[in-house]
């Protein structure tokens, strides 16, 4: 981060990327809120591409923007109570002081930890090299994964079959 | 080596930025052009003339969930696809196992879908 073009596109996304967010808190319409949110994740993947992890970027194209806003609207539309919109109820509080905790988590995590040379330079190129330590170093997380996904299928075979 | 990497989204940059800006030119001369009268009767939803009854919201069946979650669980198996594919030939003849066996899991669980009749559509 040293050129006057990413401290601007910087702001600019974290502005987006925060902006969304504060529409989906506020806006009544639970569809309207998935769209913010879609606004809120492409703004995450530019800060991405900006801490030059382009795979990661892609990533979050592909999953959050693209498969998970569509599971939500899916969620929206199967859930009957949904009709009553985006009212206040009596887990505003907790979920404003969840959100406080976990804004204080991230600011001491990034305080305390010691970031490598790695995050000042920038990476040269990320996907091989996930896709390296993926085959090598955490094959078992790797296929562990598999089984997670596995599982996430058949629960949504037993719940969705007739019989 | 960063600033190049930069270089290269100026046109990813701009090309959203003029998506952004041919739709909302788009909208806006819409609102500037177009005559505007909010009537009762015409937020009404249109039913072969009659007055609609009950609320517009549709509940939709339990069914399409699974199709999502497919639809989510073969998302991420590309995105596992793209690094593996960079560095197959690098890690050798492991990966292609490693692989295989990452698909068949998931394939098994395609497999029972289909065996149980769930992607049948009704």
């Amino acid at each position: 981060m040293t050129g006057v073009g990413e401290v601007a596109a910087f702001w600019i996304l974290a502005t987006i990327t925060v902006g969304s967010a504060v529409v989906v808190a506020l806006v009544r319409d639970l569809v309207r809120a998935v769209v913010a949110l879609v606004g809120s994740f492409l703004g995450v993947a530019g800060l991405f591409i900006l801490l030059s992890a382009e795979f990661l970027a892609v990533v979050q194209v592909l999953i959050y923007a693209g498969a998970i806003s569509i599971l939500m609207v899916f969620a929206i539309a199967l859930t009957p109570r949904s009709a009553r919109d985006n009212a206040e109820t009596a887990m505003r509080w907790l979920a404003l002081a969840l959100a406080l905790a976990m804004v204080g988590l991230l600011i001491a995590v990034a305080t305390v930890t010691e970031w490598g040379p790695q995050a000042k330079e920038g990476f040269q190129e990320t996907a091989s090299a996930i896709g390296e330590a993926l085959l090598n170093r955490y094959v078992l997380p790797f296929e562990v994964a598999s089984v997670l996904l596995l599982a996430a299928m058949l629960g949504a075979v037993v719940m969705v079959r007739e019989d | 080596m960063v600033a190049e990497l930069f270089q290269q989204y100026v046109g990813v940059v701009v090309a959203t930025v003029a998506g952004f800006v041919l739709v909302g030119a788009a909208l806006f001369a819409n609102r500037l052009l177009a005559p505007r009268q909010a009537t009762r009767a015409k937020g009404l939803t249109y039913e072969c003339g009659m007055l609609p009854i009950g609320r517009g919201r549709l509940q939709i069946h339990f069914r399409y969930y699974l199709f999502a979650i497919l639809f989510l669980v073969f998302d991420i198996e590309a995105v596992f696809l793209f690094p593996w594919a960079l560095s197959f030939l690098d890690v050798g003849a492991m990966a292609f196992y490693e692989m295989l066996l990452f698909i068949i899991a998931l394939g098994f669980g395609l497999y029972y879908a289909w065996r149980k009749g769930v992607l049948q559509w009704r």
